[in-house]
């Protein structure tokens, strides 16, 4: 029984490591040194101390948002394999998956409308916009992979689907891997959708939408969007790689180093090149999306 | 037809007897003459008004041939109202507010006689402070207001963007929080306070406004600057203009969310501010250029350090700005966003990096030639685009030059005595000193009284020609690009507010 909290476990435990571990990375870029790796757990620890301010013209709603995301990206993680097992995992839980994320994306974005302000108005715009170009994306990927695989359920889907070793199933993994790693990067608002980093208001889209909660409201969203990086780079590690069969230990070793691998492409792709034009988000997410359907036809073959 | 009032010429760090400037019989035929100048392809530099005491009010207009290198000056007196200027010639549109705003002068049948600032002159009359903002009617047309406090460390200022969606129709720009009567300040002040105050008109520019209130006032009071001094003045200024133009890349760097160019234009911002404070003293050049000369010398050695360290730079300069602009993530990010047209330039007489990044071929350097540009030219880079692009290929290759030329002056440095002694200044006269700052024209103009005291002190900072430009040059763009827009200008606020 306690065996099987285990993944869910680690995906709470490391989630804050990914931003660190990308931070980091483009500090190296940059030629400084960087927040310190563990950054994310001081500032979760020093939210969680403050108090929270909420504003007269917002309703329950505001407040319920982070909690709903939280726990709805919490759930979420149940079914995505840690090293090769998931805690929960039944047949169709892909579905459940997919919108445990959406129902998350949903009251952050309710939260955000509940201000009234202007610009996390513009904010939800942009972020339901963009999930619309993604969230086909992440169901043709699934589609893949329940036709490779046969199976319905994430954690069998992410961790069969590498193990289907011929060379036309490697090509099809790749164009895989590529849209879930640019669906990836919009889901987290990691560059070239979204710059977490910037200060400007107008040019941001998740950012914008939590700049009214502070406090241990905002330690929820900033925990959750680590847990969402996560869970999304753990399914990229378990689709370049099948995990070995050995002991827990030789998996979790191979799983650790391929997390960090893909979280140091991610720091690599975000110090490489400037953020796109807006306009030009739906453009990559199409793209990705035409990408999978490639991937589609082949799998159909 | 009657013939045009003739304006009097004027060369740039000169000074006039205030009764040779030609007074026109009438307003209307400044106004005319004005307008027809400006149809000739001249700029209208600066209009201001000035009450001597007991007297009625004066305006002045000042006119800027940039191709005869000569600026002409005219003058009428004023009565409670002028026809306006601005339908005809859309420069005047901030000048003429803001001698509504100084004097109460009203310009009859100025499109949008809004506020510049708060009031700060005593005898101004009150101006509405709940001013109605420009606004559009539409079922889903929305409004955004951003400001005056922002989320980074920036100045304060408004804008309200009238918006469909992602697509700005207009934006509003309202600034004055920083008024602080710096006009004022600077003609009650004494004399030894001038320079410093001078210098804070905007800190970012304390070379380039000290630089222009140290030449009227050696203007005024006869006194010529040495050649050393006027090269470490040059120094100075191109040191001021390297620090900020790299500064700029590298805050376009941070915008754009390219970690690497924010990051090593960053870095040699820096250094540039390094060398600013090994010659002056001070990070950002304050106390050094004083009427008569300079504060400090630039000994041998140092000379020589000064060299190896910007001929470093000088490479490094190179990479960081291959990396910055062969990145096709990059262009595709600046290319075709915020373009301002060289008609929309002209009309509204824009200066600076972002006029010749429209093509305009303006520079105080190379127009106006003063101190050490006189003898030593800066090419002049232009663009056709005026769009981000531009502006920020401007500064490129503007820091490209600039360092050629302080490499030149630094390697060949003049022999002469660092400060000449100022005396009283000329009783009733008039001084004009134009600098190219990193922003653009900085335009200092002094009056003074029949004992010699300032009895006008008006700067104008190239911001106050440059922020319709910005604008503008929003119309039809996108709303997420507008911090991108707004730092390819990188305007003061300060220097506005004044």
């Amino acid at each position: 029984m306690l065996t099987t909290f285990i993944p869910l476990g680690v995906t709470l435990v490391a989630a804050p490591l990914v931003p660190g571990l990308i931070n980091k990375t483009k500090a190296a870029f940059a030629g400084r040194q960087g927040p310190p790796l563990f950054q994310l757990y001081f500032d979760l620890l020093k939210l969680l101390n403050k108090g929270a301010v909420y504003s007269r013209v917002t309703t329950w709603i505001f407040r319920a948002g982070p909690i709903v995301s939280l726990a709805s990206v919490i759930v979420a993680a149940l079914f995505v394999p840690v090293a090769g097992t998931a805690s929960l995992s039944f047949s169709g839980d892909i579905i459940a998956f997919a919108y445990l994320l959406g129902l998350g994306r949903f009251f952050t974005v309710l939260a955000a409308l509940d201000t009234g302000s202007s610009f996390e108005g513009m904010g939800a715009s942009r972020e339901v916009t963009f999930a619309m170009f993604a969230e086909p994306t992440l169901f043709i990927i699934f589609v893949i992979l329940a036709r490779v695989t046969g199976s319905l359920s994430l954690s069998s889907m992410l961790t069969q689907a590498p193990l289907v070793g011929t060379p036309s199933m490697a090509g099809l993994l790749a164009l895989v891997v590529f849209s879930l790693f640019i669906v990836c990067l919009a889901e987290n608002s990691r560059i070239p959708v979204d710059d977490p980093a910037t200060h400007l208001e107008l040019t941001m889209i998740h950012e914008v939408m939590v700049l009214d909660h502070g406090g241990p409201d905002l330690a929820f969203i900033l925990y959750g969007a680590s847990i969402k990086l996560f869970v999304m780079v753990a399914m990229l590690a378990h689709l370049v790689f099948p995990m070995p069969d050995g002991s827990p230990v030789q998996s979790g070793l191979v799983f650790g180093s391929l997390m960090a691998l893909i979280t140091i492409v991610i720091g690599i792709v975000e110090s490489a090149m400037a953020r796109l034009r807006m306009v030009r988000v739906p453009r990559l997410l199409m793209a990705a999306c035409m990408i999978a359907c490639f991937g589609m036809i082949i799998s159909l073959r | 037809m009657t013939a045009r009032f003739a304006f009097a010429s004027l060369r740039n760090g000169q000074t006039m007897a205030e009764h040779s400037i030609p007074v026109a019989p009438e307003m209307s035929s400044l106004l005319d003459s004005v307008a027809e100048q400006c149809r000739e392809g001249r700029r209208l530099a600066n209009f201001f008004g000035h009450r001597a005491s007991d007297q009625p009010l004066k305006l002045y207009a000042v006119m800027s041939d940039d191709k005869a290198n000569l600026l002409w000056i005219g003058a009428a007196t004023a009565g409670a109202s002028f026809p306006s200027l601005t339908p005809r010639c859309p420069q005047a549109h901030l000048f003429e507010r803001e001698i509504y705003e100084q004097f109460g002068c009203r310009p009859q049948g100025h499109p949008w006689l809004k506020p510049v600032r708060f009031p700060a002159r005593p005898q101004s009359p009150p101006i509405p402070r709940n001013y109605s903002f420009f606004h559009m009617d539409g079922e889903e047309v929305h409004e955004v207001a951003v400001g005056p406090v922002h989320a980074g460390i920036i100045e304060p200022g408004h804008f309200r963007f009238q918006c469909h969606g992602e697509h700005v129709f207009h934006l509003e720009i309202q600034l004055g929080y920083q008024h602080r009567g710096v006009e004022t300040l600077l003609e009650h002040a004494a004399s030894g306070r001038v320079p410093f105050l001078a210098e804070s008109i905007a800190g970012d520019t304390a070379v380039g406004h000290g630089l222009a209130s140290a030449m009227v006032w050696e203007s005024l009071s006869d006194v010529r600057v040495s050649a050393r001094a006027a090269a470490l003045r040059a120094v100075a200024l191109e040191l001021e203009r390297l620090a900020n133009h790299v500064g700029d890349l590298g805050a376009l760097g941070a915008d754009i969310g390219f970690v690497p160019g924010s990051a090593y234009f960053g870095r040699l911002r820096g250094e540039f501010l390094n060398l600013l404070m090994e010659l002056t003293g001070n990070r950002y050049g304050r106390c050094f250029v004083r009427p008569g000369g300079v504060t400090f010398d630039l000994p041998e050695t140092m000379a020589e350090s000064f060299l190896k360290r910007m001929k470093n730079a000088q490479k490094e300069l190179q990479d960081v700005s291959r990396l910055f602009f062969d990145t096709p993530s990059v262009f595709e990010r600046l290319d075709g966003v915020g373009a301002v047209s060289l008609n929309a330039c002209q009309e509204l007489g824009l200066v600076g990096p972002a006029a010749r990044a429209c093509g305009q071929d303006h520079d105080v350097r190379k127009d106006h030639p003063y101190g050490m540009y006189r003898f030593h030219h800066i090419p002049t880079m232009t663009a056709d685009e005026g769009d981000v692009f531009a502006r920020a290929s401007i500064r490129r290759l503007e820091i490209e030059r600039s360092l050629e030329f302080v490499i030149s002056q630094i390697d060949n440095l003049p022999q002469g005595n660092l400060r000449a002694a100022c005396g009283p200044l000329r009783k009733q006269s008039l001084a004009v000193a134009l600098v190219e700052g990193w922003r653009g024209e900085i335009m200092h103009t002094v009056i003074t009284d029949e004992e010699g005291r300032i009895s006008r002190y008006k700067v104008t900072d190239p911001s106050f020609h440059n922020w319709m430009g910005l604008a503008m040059a929003l119309r039809d763009q996108q709303i997420s690009d507008f911090p991108l827009i707004n730092k390819s200008f990188n305007l003061s606020y300060a220097g506005h507010d004044l």
